[in-house]
């Protein structure tokens, strides 16, 4: 057994204290076949500090397109030639797309725009949006608008949304390359300010984008020392148009150390599958991730892409015995 | 499923000739992505991905979902 992984038995197993950056590293770069034994006890550390129930998510893009931001990652950018084009969802169609999230059992509905931050005109798309969904739908409410004022912060609270995401995307050192229309600390700012509105703070990001295997552990570090509520772990899917559209796809065995890895940075966080897993791992990966550290789940369909049917998560999750967390457990 | 269209002229992933070679890619990726061009006239389209489906609108051969 590798030392790093004796160590993370007895600190992050033991006692709940989470590997700092060092650690995660070590992780990162365990040789193939002690994959297996991190994965385990990943596995043995999400079941012991968050036990066996899965978090089940749906998510919805509000406004699609044209986004004034450059995250050289992304489909949504008005700054790239991507097929995306802008559109915004209406009300009732926000309201069926909460329906349907429920009817898969999920307890969590993200609400999604391709935006810098909110205007006045999406803060009331907003306003409206939240209040039809908790008139019609039993499910939780999130949502993620981009950066946001103080202000916007109170407003969303007051609306009832009760977790805000904002991805740091990866690690402080290597946004400037992602990202250049703003800063990493502007990011943070925002996360601060949710922080103590009280909200529950979701915030992750996206491997793969060119980032080293020490720029990874540095990004779970900084998601560590955050303490997010929800951890949504992304892997680059390249998007035609974008500048990372022709990066290769983060190899599986590397995914599922990160996934290892982040969890012994963060064993009480949710951390959640997220966008990228159906072509980075496939099947037998999301299986594999389950039983090495996730325990929450995207479910259905994401922002510009699909995911895989919901039914083949929920299916997986019944044969693994592990039981989709219940709307009264997260009140 | 996607609508059937009657002219498929158009890869409705990257927007090019449909009958050239090199489309087999597109396909796969389709298998995790809605269209984005219509297979008509190549216009870019206006698409929503709901959490089940996705509706994709043509400004001129209208709406398709899948």
């Amino acid at each position: 057994m590798p030392e790093i992984l004796d160590q993370a038995r007895t600190q992050v197993l033991g006692d709940g204290v989470g590997l700092d950056q060092a650690g995660v590293l070590a992780v990162l770069n365990l040789p193939d076949e002690h994959l297996p034994a991190a994965l385990q006890l990943a596995h043995d550390v999400r079941m012991r500090w968050c036990g066996p129930e899965v978090e089940v998510e749906g998510i919805v893009s509000l406004k699609t397109g044209g986004c004034p931001e450059d995250c050289h990652f992304c489909s949504q950018s008005g700054l790239f030639t991507s097929p995306v084009r802008s559109v915004w969802l209406d009300i009732p169609s926000l309201v069926e797309a909460a329906k349907q999230t429920a009817k898969t059992g999920a307890t969590e509905f993200c609400i999604v725009a391709a935006v810098r931050g909110p205007d006045d005109r999406l803060m009331k798309q907003m306003r409206e949006g939240v209040a039809a969904i908790k008139a019609e739908v039993d499910i939780q409410v999130a949502a993620s608008l981009g950066m946001l004022s103080q202000e916007q912060v109170d407003d969303l609270v007051d609306m009832g949304v009760h977790r805000y995401n904002h991805n740091l995307e990866t690690c402080k050192s290597y946004f400037p390359n992602v990202v250049t229309t703003h800063s990493w600390e502007e990011r943070w700012e925002t996360l601060r300010m949710v922080r103590d509105s009280g909200m529950e703070v979701c915030c992750g990001g996206i491997l793969g984008l060119g980032e080293t295997v020490e720029q990874r552990a540095e990004f779970a570090a900084q998601l560590a020392e955050l303490a997010p509520h929800e951890v949504p772990l992304n892997f680059l899917n390249p998007r035609p148009g974008t500048p990372l559209g022709d990066r290769p796809v983060v190899e599986g065995k590397d995914a599922l150390r990160a996934i290892a890895a982040f969890r012994l940075a963060m064993p009480r966080t949710i951390l959640r599958y997220a966008g990228g897993r159906e072509i980075t791992l496939g099947d037998l990966g999301t299986r594999d991730g389950l039983l090495g550290g996730i325990n929450a789940v995207i479910v259905g369909n994401y922002l510009t892409t699909l995911g895989r049917p919901a039914t083949a998560d929920l299916d997986l999750l019944d044969e693994l015995k592990m039981p989709v967390k219940a709307l009264s457990a997260t009140l | 499923m996607t609508e059937v269209v009657a002219a498929q002229r158009w890869c409705d992933r990257c927007g090019e000739d449909a009958s050239a070679t090199g489309h087999e890619s597109c396909a796969v990726a389709r298998t995790l992505e809605p269209p984005r061009y219509c297979p008509r006239c190549r216009r870019r389209m206006k698409v929503q991905v709901l959490p089940v489906g996705w509706s994709a609108v043509c400004v001129e051969h209208g709406e398709s979902r899948g």
